[in-house]
């Protein structure tokens, strides 16, 4: 498992811990009530689990198994930033709804976001090909 | 495919199914006079979908393959990876039960069964980490 895929992969691990902890008090709360405060925690809940775990996720995977050209992955900065948009995206936005911080924190939380998608979906475009074929499926010669 | 990644994915596959019937009820509800505490499942409607689903199948997959742990333990704890998969479905299964009730009954059972079955949902996602971070690694 490449690098990058690691770092994608752990810190889906580290969102998911964070994100069922939020949700496992919120349940809780649901059921045996602690503080009225509690649901504020619902915003960073669902950015956490819904992007930081399950979209993450997905995309570390996906870096490391789909198809390569011959033994390289191609050019992996845009990946390497969308790990970093996706982040600072994902706690931005969260924290936004949850602290009840003005919209434009949230907008640059989804924002952020929206920029990892492009920049990975512009990575990955190119390694979704037939076997022995370079970028763009182009056939090696 | 090993028996416990079976199990995780074909049970997310039941709550997939489970989660759309509950789709059909919630908005068929008012079209065809249904119970008034069906409304109650919309929280379970994407539970169901969330973890019931994508994240089981995600479990069941990553199992099965993430790079081996060691070759005497490919999977990692499998007493861990088992304590996972009951203690999921189970805190699931009894939230789907204890919703409902608790909106149609103020019995403190249903709010203890939810505050039950929330540890352990959380329980179950600590032994995943737990055992599928020490898998991800080079090979």
């Amino acid at each position: 498992m490449p690098k990058l895929s690691r770092r994608y992969v752990h810190m889906a691990f580290f969102n998911l811990i964070w994100g069922l902890t939020f949700g496992g008090l919120l349940l809780f709360h649901k059921g045996v009530p602690l503080t009225p405060l509690m649901w504020r925690l619902l915003p960073l809940h669902i950015e956490l689990m819904l992007v930081g775990w399950t979209v993450q996720f997905v995309l570390g995977i996906g870096f490391w198994i789909f198809p390569r050209f011959w033994r390289s992955r191609g050019n992996e900065t845009p990946a390497r930033r969308a790990f970093w948009l996706l982040n600072i995206g994902v706690w931005t936005a969260g924290l936004a709804g949850t602290l009840n911080a003005p919209a434009e924190i949230l907008l640059i939380g989804r924002i952020s976001e929206l920029g990892a998608g492009l920049l990975f979906v512009l990575y990955v475009w190119q390694r979704i090909k037939p076997p022995g074929t370079g970028a763009w499926g182009k056939k090696r010669v | 495919m090993p028996i416990l990644t079976r199990l995780f994915i074909k049970t997310s596959f039941l709550y997939l199914i489970a989660a759309l019937f509950i789709g059909v009820a919630l908005v068929g509800r008012s079209v065809w006079q249904l119970p008034a505490w069906l409304a109650g499942l919309s929280p379970v409607y994407f539970h169901l979908l969330m973890v019931g689903w994508v994240t089981q199948l995600i479990f069941g997959v990553a199992y099965w393959m993430l790079p081996k742990y060691t070759q005497k333990q490919p999977h990692g704890f499998d007493g861990v990876w088992w304590a996972t998969f009951w203690l999921l479905n189970l805190g699931v299964l009894m939230r789907v039960v204890a919703e409902p009730f608790r909106i149609a009954s103020p019995a403190p059972l249903w709010g203890w069964l939810l505050a039950a079955s929330a540890v352990m949902q959380w329980l179950a996602g600590i032994g995943f980490v737990f055992n599928a971070w020490l898998r991800v690694k080079e090979r």
